[in-house]
């Protein structure tokens, strides 16, 4: 084993050193902090590879480090991946270098604060992949928020101060029931302490689950986001900047799915399967919805932003169904949403830093004077609303029929998704690029710059070649959600006493 | 040794990665284009040659090659418990699919070299190539994928090459409006289309043909609505709504005459908008299994035939008339799977493929010498300045109108007899598509008429410009007539003493009816079915009779017609509304009324206060109740009841974060405020329930 017994700290390790170097840099020296931020964002990547190549295709937790933290509380530092964390954990490496590169030259202000808090938020975001402790879990899901908020409160837009505290304060709420929750868990357990399988052999009695669940649901739910409460989405990313979009859509949204499948489903699985059928309905209402409300957006990020809840929609709806083809759908789909969504923000960005504005209405005729942004453009929309070849069709047709034992009326219903997914992009699409350039400051718009080709060509290869050699993805995710989806449904067997609340019938 | 197939889609691939990078971007793309177009199609006909061959003379008469595994998913559940979810990207050539890789290939190969003309002062000529060799390599996976997935890539890889290049003149707003309508009327049907492949699946636990097939074979016939068969069968049948244009989701398909002619002629007549009639007929296990679902099939197959038609008896656009007729005679071949005569729909498929692609690019080299002029009305006396136009366009009239012994007659002829021999609702659909063969005589001869007899009606200038088209056009002109007159060969019914080789052929990759197909009809038939041809021919006379007499001197009779028959000539030519209908109903209605009404749901109802932080319900109520009820309150808790110890860590905090002063915002320090009782809260609670 040797090094890789301390690859994860290693990973950790990286982007925290660079936010260090780039805080004790001189702050003139606003092309030294942009190299450092890149270059350590690029090291940890490589260093994250080397979790791939090494990697099981079992279902057991690999990489595992542990260390003594607060033994009084029976808490430890404790690391490890399987098949559902190892691709999320390369998808955060892999986005930021993007999003930082994405951001170039269009972040000029406070230059070095921007990578520190990018750094930091990476750092946040791997520990919560890595988590096997719950307490550490919440202290990464609560560091991961304070970067955020800065990068949105700081370079985000006109509004950025309503959009970063409303951020903050929804995904707090979320968090707050949650650690309300591990306590009450802790406690309930013999107060033994807050290590994961630990936790998940002292199964706590069902109708104490169904509340714990519905604790941890709610958290999840926020930042997934799930239909009611997705409403700090649009605007937290029509301010963000760029990266921030970038990271946020990318990585952030994944924390709820992963949270559900990590955490809430395993360790309360009877309270889980009984309110499946509900989190399924809340799924395939969000994909409806997000897919309507995004048709009428007249400003392009919004609109992506609504589509990401329509996409999640069908993330957690694969959740929800919990079949083996579902869930590895599911895990499936964050990454393509990841790199579809994270490729048309970055676009939508490459937009805005020449015209300075989203406003769909401005632009019109773009593919006369931008064809290869026009060509990059169709492509990644094309990516995003899952057609044959690209990696999201994958992602969608595994939730879908993987779900369609378990909820076939629901099935029906999402695949309205599918067909106003068209509707909302290629109506954007025809609105930005085709027709006469009509507006006269786009008449000499420049097209991709060769940094922009190399911020986008990554993500369009890996989203065809996702598309096209899918077992080399699923190959490792699979056994990790077998086993889980095995676990959980032995555990989750109906019991008679449980808090029982009516199920939803499906609609066929 | 068919370790080949995988090439034969992927070198018109090649052709589209080598034209769009490469080709684009040459100053003068021609030479380049056009070679690399023209090469990779023919390569793909020849070893589509080959390969129909080998399959031919394979014992099972089908070869494969699976090329690699594309998505496993672990166990999956199905009715029969788990079975391992794998899809294979896997091709296969089987007799239906030599139909289809010869249709392709042939008339694709013809419409390329034709199109090199008519494109060639484009300035988007490599381009339009490179989206064309697209649409052959979706075109050649679908009907050579092995099961239902592959078939499905193809399936909606045609749909977005059809997008590119419907609206391939983007400058053009009804251009870029007529691909976008194309690509999501053809969602809806996908959409369906995947419910259909889920019920299989879940059902037989493999989406492979070969695999549903055998499970199917010797099964029951399933009764009622709600069986799993019947469902995945309408599904299904959906999904080939949309792409072949049947009633409801057909009105996609005369909108997508925006896309250069060439287009019109190779997706649009010959090619993709027959996938779903391939679809059927590759499911015809299913099919034959759920007679419910071939009832719909039947019955929405005769009444687009008919619904189309008599709309395409007035239209006035020269490529809108073939637009309707190709709806039109797709419904004819879903009328012959509706009543089990899937070889014989086939069949209508291949002499539909020559003729209508015929009349497309007749129409182009029409066009073309006009300048661009569609209009009908402004046509007029074109026979002697464009002979060869006018020869083949005549022979594809002809072939279309059913008269013996071209192409269409045998093929329609097969249909109509099948469905009249079906007995039950065979009959109802017997008579709906004889009336529609006198429709489809009329349109055609009206259309030819309005082209070629009388005199010119255009302005002085078009016809000062009048010539016929260049030999790369006409020499795929002559190519294709020839297939319009023989290739209904193919296919000659015993009653005429043939021995229907197509049938006989496709048998190995078709079900049947029971009690059904060649056998049943015995000599006795012969009579009643040589009756019923005439019937039919006599039907196709009497409209080109009419056509003649009132189109091929002055249009004053038909004027005439038009002012008596006022109301019903405007709803013909408004398309009964449907467009309006739907326009209203689900685009501005559910769609576009539902979003707004939903996002300001989202500003009024879960936001509250319309998306600003004031005194209501919602998240901003809640905001503002936070920061203007409770800050107060806890402003006074700072001040007066929180100790020294909790000021103190909040001023550590206020004034070592540098950022908090440049932010101004008092939120922050809330927050710093929780996380502090956070921790107090946990390190208290955590004291409590551990003593």
């Amino acid at each position: 084993m040797g090094a890789s017994n301390y690859l994860l700290s290693l990973l950790l390790l990286l982007p925290l050193v660079g936010a260090i170097v780039i805080a004790l840099s001189p702050r003139a020296n606003v092309g030294l902090q942009k190299t450092l931020g890149m270059a350590f964002s690029l090291a940890a990547f490589a260093v994250s590879l080397l979790l791939v190549s090494g990697f099981q295709p079992i279902a057991e937790m690999q990489f595992v480090e542990r260390y003594e933290w607060i033994p009084a509380y029976g808490i430890s530092f404790h690391l490890g991946i399987d098949g559902i964390s190892l691709w999320l954990v390369i998808l955060t490496t892999f986005l930021t270098p993007i999003a930082l590169l994405g951001s170039w030259s269009s972040i000029a202000d406070r230059v070095k604060e921007f990578n520190v808090f990018m750094l930091l938020l990476e750092v946040g975001m791997l520990g919560v992949f890595f988590a096997l402790d719950l307490f550490v879990f919440y202290i990464f899901w609560e560091a991961m928020l304070i970067p955020m908020y800065f990068l949105i409160g700081i370079w985000g837009h006109g509004r950025r101060i309503y959009a970063a505290v409303k951020f903050f304060l929804y995904t707090m709420a979320g968090s707050v029931l949650m650690l309300v929750a591990f306590l009450v868990l802790y406690k309930e357990t013999g107060a033994v302490g807050f290590g994961l399988a630990e936790l998940l052999q002292r199964p706590v009695e069902p109708g104490l689950q169904f509340w714990l669940f519905l604790a941890f649901a709610l958290a999840f739910a926020i930042k997934v986001p799930m239909f009611p409460f997705h409403t700090w989405l649009p605007d937290a990313h029509v301010e963000a900047p760029t990266a921030g979009s970038v990271i946020l859509a990318g990585v952030l949204l994944k924390m709820g799915g992963y949270g559900f499948l990590r955490l809430a489903m395993p360790l309360f699985p009877q309270a889980a399967m009984e309110m499946a059928p509900w989190i399924a309905l809340l799924a395939v209402i969000g994909i409806v919805y997000g897919a309507l409300v995004s048709l009428v957006q007249p400003d392009m990020k919004k609109l992506v932003a609504y589509s990401s809840v329509s996409h999640l929609g069908f993330v957690m709806l694969g959740v929800a169904a919990f079949s083996t083809t579902s869930v590895t759908g599911a895990v499936y789909q964050m990454l393509n949403h990841g790199i579809s969504t994270g490729a048309l923000f970055l676009m939508v960005g490459m937009l805005y830093d020449r015209r300075h504005t989203r406003d769909i209405a401005e632009f019109g005729g773009l593919k006369t004077v931008m064809p290869w942004f026009s060509a990059l453009f169709l492509m990644v929309g094309l990516s995003s609303i899952a057609v044959p070849g690209f990696n999201g069709f994958v992602g969608e047709f595994l939730i879908l029929v993987g779900s369609w034992r378990a909820f076939p009326g629901y099935v029906i219903v999402a695949s309205l998704g599918v067909i106003l997914a068209a509707a909302y992009m290629l109506w954007m699409i025809q609105r930005v690029l085709y027709g006469e350039v009509t507006n006269p400051k786009n008449e000499k718009l420049a097209d991709l710059t060769p940094r922009e080709l190399v911020v986008l060509l990554p993500l369009l290869f890996l989203a065809v070649y996702m598309g096209i050699f899918s077992p080399q993805f699923t190959r490792t995710i699979e056994p990790s959600v077998a086993a889980l989806v095995r676990d959980v449904r032995a555990a989750g067997a109906p019991v008679h006493n449980a808090a029982a609340l009516p199920a939803p019938a499906p609609a066929r | 040794m068919s370790g080949y197939l995988f090439l034969i889609p992927l070198l018109p691939l090649l052709g589209f990665v080598l034209n769009f990078v490469v080709g684009t971007r040459l100053a003068k793309p021609k030479p380049f284009a056009t070679a690399v177009a023209w090469s990779t199609v023919a390569l793909s006909l020849v070893l589509s040659v080959f390969a129909v061959i080998e399959a031919a003379g394979a014992p099972d008469h089908q070869i494969g090659q699976v090329l690699f595994s594309w998505i496993p998913g672990g166990m999956a559940e199905t009715v029969a418990g788990p079975r391992p979810f794998a899809i294979d990207w896997a091709l296969r050539v089987d007799p239906l699919s030599s139909v289809m890789l010869m249709v392709v290939c042939g008339v694709g190969f013809l419409i390329h070299v034709y199109a090199a003309g008519y494109m060639a002062h484009d300035p988007g000529y490599a381009r339009f190539f490179s989206y064309l060799n697209l649409f052959m390599f979706a075109m050649l996976t679908l009907v050579m994928g092995a099961n239902f997935l592959v078939l499905f890539v193809g399936w909606e890889g045609v749909g977005l090459c059809s997008y590119l290049l419907i609206g391939f003149w983007y400058h053009k707003q009804s251009a870029s409006d007529a691909g976008k309508k194309a690509f999501i009327v053809n969602r809806v049907g996908d959409a369906f289309f995947l419910l259909g492949m889920f019920t299989l699946f879940v059902n037989f636990g493999s989406l492979d043909f070969a695999t549903v097939t055998a499970a199917l074979s010797g099964g029951h016939a399933e009764a009622g609505w709600n069986g799993p068969l019947t469902f995945a069968a309408l599904m299904l049948f959906l999904g080939a709504c949309g792409k072949s244009a049947q009633v409801p989701l057909y009105v996609w398909l005369p909108d997508a005459m925006e896309g250069p002619t060439p287009v019109s002629a190779l997706i649009h007549a010959a090619t993709m908008v027959t996938a779903g009639v391939y679809m059927v007929a590759r499911s015809s296990a299913l099919y034959v299994l759920a007679p419910n679902a071939l009832l719909v099939v039947a019955l929405v197959g005769a009444f687009t035939a008919l619904f189309a038609a008599s709309i395409g008896l007035v239209q006035t656009d020269i490529k809108r008339v073939l637009a309707y007729s190709t709806v039109s005679q797709l419904g004819y071949m879903f009328l012959a799977c509706g009543v089990g005569a899937f070889s014989a729909g086939v069949f209508h498929l291949g002499t539909h493929a020559f003729f209508k692609a015929l009349l497309f690019l007749c129409a182009g080299s029409v066009i073309h010498a006009m300048s661009g002029e569609q209009e009908l009305p402004k046509m007029g006396g074109l026979r002697k300045k464009l002979p060869w136009t006018h020869a083949t366009m005549l022979i594809g009239c002809i072939a279309i109108a059913g008269i013996p012994p071209l192409a269409g007659f045998f093929s329609k002829d097969e249909i109509l007899w099948s469905a009249f021999r079906h007995g039950g609702y065979g009959q109802l659909v017997w008579a709906t598509g004889l009336l529609t063969a006198g429709m489809t005589a009329f349109y055609m001869f009206r259309l030819y008429h309005l082209t070629f007899s009388g005199r010119f009606r255009g302005t002085h200038e078009q016809e000062h410009h009048l010539h016929e088209s260049p030999k790369v056009m006409t020499i795929p002109l002559a190519l294709l007539a020839v297939g319009a007159v023989f290739a209904g060969l193919l296919g000659i019914p015993a009653a005429l003493g043939g021995s229907n080789w197509i049938e006989h052929f496709l048998h190995p990759a078709i079900a049947t009816l029971g009690g059904h197909g060649a056998a049943a009809a015995g000599e006795a038939g012969h009579g009643t079915e040589l009756m019923l041809m005439g019937v039919s021919v006599a039907v196709a006379a009497l409209g080109i009779g009419l056509a003649w007499v009132l189109y091929a001197a002055d249009l004053s009779k038909a004027e005439g017609l038009a002012k008596s028959f006022a109301g019903v000539h405007r709803v013909l030519l408004h398309k009964y509304y449907v467009d309006e209908l739907y326009g209203a109903v689900f685009v501005r209605g559910l769609v576009l009324g539902g979003g707004r009404a939903l996002f300001s749901s989202d500003r009024m109802v879960f936001d509250g206060g319309g998306g600003e932080v004031k005194a209501g319900l919602g998240v901003n109520g809640l905001a503002w109740f936070t920061r203007d009820v409770i800050s107060k309150l806890s402003n006074l808790w700072d001040r007066y009841v929180v100790d020294g110890a909790v000021n103190f860590t909040g001023f550590v905090f206020d004034n070592g974060s540098y950022y908090l002063r440049h932010l101004q915002n008092g939120f922050v320090q809330h927050y710093i405020l929780y996380s502090a009782m956070g921790v107090l809260l946990l390190v208290g609670l955590t004291r409590l329930v551990t003593y």
